[in-house]
């Protein structure tokens, strides 16, 4: 049956509900710091026309900000309900982010939000734009610690397997927070969210534009919008580069997928554009070798010779291991330590991984039985393995191979897209300049298509950080498939059917007010 | 040292547990929405008036169980993991208040103000219910197995589940957490009424809060005393320090209460507190009563969740085998992440100072159907 598996299913659940968070989330950390551009913009000046503008898109802001906070509970609590033994497995580092981010970030924005939404006549205009500031940093250091704790799923650093608690430990904190995986997570993220909220601003600004109506309003907030979208996407696209550096080091069979790499070379070529031959099924690998070998991997492609090459390791003869080097090992990767090493095959990572698991099982098996000698073997055997750990868990090689289509279309869509709105604030930015924004209706008509777009391109970017690491949890720690809780796959196919109605219906809601809001307008 | 930071941490989550009941006085506000709130005047003045708060309360229930999974990471995958449809409601439950307040009186909000109405009241009456039986479960335990050893086997490898299919809707079906969750329902009620007394400016809503109060306030004290009663007579499990072993003890909460004695005083002194704080109202000005009652509700709470788990006590059972049974000692997260974030706890005074700060400046002036009409105003 399709998705009959429980680890499936609570994945589905997962995607579900982080798809639709993530509808709402971005807007509030790029529209936050908008508004408090704006809001200073107004007490600087003292300038009505601004206190107007800052109280429109505090308004837009306050809408999704709601829906936001109600897609966001299922998200934390999700950890517990269905992947209950992740959170034992790696709860001593994932929760202390989450705990974190609580006391830290959800306060501040939770209490400063009734000030900046409520406070207009209760505090001071410098109190009321000091807890504008307040949301805005609140909600992205609230964006720190959960991209923090996302980022040591891809990347597990600064922890060590206990084997009497039988789970990872944090050792190093300051590992966890600062790994380069990390803070290149949060600055591509956030800076994600600034883009989509300005380009959102653009959009519906060059809607009152096609309308003639609000022109200064419109002109304005797009002049604003546009300068802190460009600066948001130049270091969006830095922090990309750097994204693909990490990715190349740390999982590449990530990167693997995101090219459609089947068979690695040194100077290895970029795809700038292409389809997939559906033909070549990587299942076939397994099955059918004949057929999987007599098929092309692409049907159209356009590349850049060498360009991966250069892009991961900025030498333009560096080999890149494809799908297949994975799979049988044999090439040159650097370790943690920076330490060349040779890549096992998957095979021997499943060897080993499984004699990391027994070594546990008689770990624990000799401390009840007081057996002292019995217990120093089997740790050795345990640590000597530990890194293929996760692979004890997977049953056949293929299976360390993700959703292959998926991952490609995903990062390619994000980045023509990202390549797109680079040219779009530039045009935006000149033409404020040159005061013609009104003249040209099909800019106008391109900003209002743009928004969409925006949101397909951070939806694509989760999708390939997320689907692109499939199939762990922890990566090469802990599988999908053996971190689920033991539920019902029925009780988990009923709340994905509560979930999704309930979000698409409030998603309706939300779209519906934010219309009315847009057709009021900012003079309302 | 280990042994501390556990302690301390419980403390803290306890705490938080206890601020949550506190703060559900948003909920109590919400469950008047429907029979003793009818005009639409009455009504968009209540939920402006809680609106200001709820994201406080949402907020705090986050943080709870951030800090739950953090400090004892085994109850969250226990408990979440297992007890699945009753967390799941609960969920749901929270996720339909938290677009309520803002979508309610808009326009173009698909599903029209009686709905979200319907959602704020259906929050506020098994919101407080449901949290409150899954708090009552921190001593009548469930039915569970929880055996780390089986992440070693590669094909079962789940360490805890359920034993039953009700993943714990069973829950409700005993009767200490239903009274437990009937507790919490009336503390957040009564709380809810003594706020509109203190915060609206308006005489007939105001007067309905004053004749309510008269009922719920007292119904919140009998079944609070109910709930000792229950609590003190009820077989509680203590763990040997030394070996992990557990086993029954008959009236373990009492003999908790009063061979540690100082949860005792914070037990006492909260209800003398509740007590004063709704006579205060029913007899007197009632200046500061929804602050008293409120600081004699989390005093009160704290102490019951800190007896849940200190004086070597199992503070989520199993059912099934208590020697599965969850202690301080087996599911706290490790020394060094609870130092690191008893570290991160330091700035939980500089976060309280900046919430009184905000609170007060919001509170300083009662709201009235003015206020709402101001152009500077959002409105709910």
């Amino acid at each position: 049956m399709f998705l009959a598996s429980l680890a499936d299913l609570s994945r589905l659940q997962f995607a579900l509900t982080a798809m639709y968070h993530w509808l709402f989330v971005p807007l509030t950390l790029g529209l936050g710091f908008i508004i408090a551009i704006m809001e200073t913009f107004y007490v600087r000046s003292g300038n009505e026309f601004w206190k107007r503008t800052t109280k429109f898109w505090m308004n837009i802001f306050a809408i999704n900000f709601a829906i936001g906070v109600a897609t966001g509970i299922i998200l934390e609590f999700q950890f517990g309900t269905n992947w209950s033994n992740y959170s034992w497995f790696v709860g001593d580092i994932f929760g202390a982010p989450l705990a974190i981010e609580g006391i830290l970030a959800f306060f501040l924005e939770s209490t400063f939000f009734a000030i900046m939404f409520f406070g207009w006549n209760k505090v001071s205009k410098n109190a009321h734009l000091i807890s504008t500031w307040l949301v805005a940093i609140g909600t992205n250091l609230s964006a720190l610690w959960i991209l923090v704790a996302n980022a040591w799923m891809q990347y597990p650093v600064g922890m060590a397997f206990n084997p009497d608690s039988a789970r990872n430990e944090m050792v190093d904190f300051w590992a966890v927070l600062f790994s380069p995986v990390a803070i290149n997570k949060f600055i591509h993220t956030v800076t994600n969210g600034y883009v989509l909220a300005s380009i959102v601003v653009i959009g519906i600004s060059a809607w009152y534009l096609l309308h003639k109506r609000e022109e200064e309003f419109a002109r304005k907030s797009i002049k604003t919008s546009a300068v802190f979208g460009l600066v948001s996407l130049l270091v969006l696209i830095w922090s990309g580069d750097g994204s693909s550096v990490q990715v190349a080091k740390k999982q590449p069979m990530k990167l693997a997928a995101m090219e459609g790499l089947y068979k690695g070379q040194t100077g290895t070529p970029i795809i700038v554009a292409g389809i997939l031959n559906p033909g070549k099924s990587v299942k076939n690998i397994a099955d059918n070798p004949i057929k999987y070998e007599s098929e092309d991997a692409f049907i159209f492609k356009i590349s850049i010779p060498q360009g991966l090459s250069l892009l991961v390791d900025r030498k333009t003869n560096t080999f890149v291991p494809g799908i297949e080097d994975i799979l049988k090992g044999g090439y040159t990767y650097l370790d943690k330590d920076g330490v060349p090493k040779t890549a096992p095959p998957i095979e021997e990572r499943m060897a080993k991984g499984k004699l990391a698991v027994e070594g546990l099982a008689l770990y624990q098996k000799a401390r009840l039985a007081g057996d002292e000698e019995g217990k120093g073997l089997a740790y050795t055997q345990l640590m000597d393995n530990f890194d293929h750990f996760g692979y004890g868990y997977i049953e056949k090689p293929t299976d360390v191979i993700p959703n292959v289509p998926l991952t490609f279309y995903a990062f390619h869509i994000m980045i023509m897209l990202g390549i797109y709105f680079l040219l779009f604030f530039i045009i935006t930015l000149y033409m404020e300049k040159k005061a013609i924004i009104s003249k040209h209706r099909w800019f106008l008509y391109l900003a209002i298509i743009s928004i969409p777009l925006v949101y397909i391109c951070s939806q694509a970017g989760w999708v390939v950080a997320e689907v692109g690491r499939q199939p762990w949890t922890i990566q090469d720690l802990l599988p999908v498939g053996a971190a689920v809780s033991g539920i019902n796959p029925g009780a988990v196919r009923t709340t994905i059917l509560l979930f999704f109605i309930l979000f698409t219906a409030l998603l309706i809601a939300e779209l519906g007010i934010i219309f009315k809001v847009i057709k009021k307008g900012p003079g309302a | 040292m280990l042994n501390i930071l556990q302690q301390y941490w419980w403390v803290i989550v306890s705490l938080l547990g206890a601020l949550l009941v506190f703060l559900m006085f948003v909920q109590g506000g919400q469950s008047l929405l429907f029979g003793t709130v009818k005009s639409k005047e009455e009504k968009t003045l209540l939920v402006n008036a809680l609106g200001h708060k709820w994201e406080l309360t949402f907020t705090t229930l986050v943080t709870f169980g951030g800090a739950i999974f953090a400090s004892f990471p085994l109850y969250y995958s226990t408990s979440f993991g297992g007890a699945y449809w009753l967390w799941m409601t609960i969920l749901f439950l929270f996720v339909i208040q938290a677009v309520s307040y803002e979508f309610r009186s808009k326009a173009g909000n698909f599903l029209g103000a009686k709905t979200y109405e319907t959602f704020l009241f259906l929050n506020g009456m098994f919101g407080t219910i449901l949290i409150g039986v899954a708090v009552g479960t921190f001593f009548t335990g469930g039915a569970f197995i929880m055996n780390k050893s089986s992440i070693t086997n590669t094909l079962q490898p789940t360490i805890s589940y359920w034993t039953n299919n009700y993943h714990g809707l069973e829950a409700i079906a005993v009767p200490f957490n239903m009274l437990m969750g009937i507790v919490v329902y009336f503390a957040a009620r009564t709380l809810g009424l003594l706020y509109i007394i203190m915060q609206i400016d308006f005489e007939p809503l105001a007067k309905k809060a004053k004749s309510q109060i008269k009922i719920t306030g007292p119904a919140f004290v009998l079944a609070f005393v109910a709930l000792l009663l229950s609590l003190f007579t009820m077989t509680g499990y203590h763990v040997n320090p030394e070996n992990g072993f557990i086993s029954a003890v008959r009236y373990k909460y009492l003999f908790n209460m009063t061979e540690l004695i100082w949860p005792f005083i914070m037990l006492f002194t909260g209800v003398v507190l509740v007590i004063g704080g709704l006579a205060n109202t029913l007899f007197g000005k009632g200046k500061g009563s929804f602050y008293i009652t409120g600081a004699g509700v989390v005093l009160a709470v704290w102490s019951l969740l800190i007896c849940a788990a200190f004086n070597n006590t199992a503070f989520f059972v199993s059912t099934v085998d208590i020697q599965n049974s969850l202690t301080l000692q087996n599911s706290s997260s490790s020394e060094f992440t609870l130092k690191v974030m008893a570290y991160a706890s330091l700035m939980v005074p500089f976060v309280f100072a900046y919430i009184v700060y905000v609170w007060r400046a919001m509170t300083k002036v009662k709201m009235s159907n003015d206020d709402l009409l101001k152009p500077d105003t959002h409105k709910y």
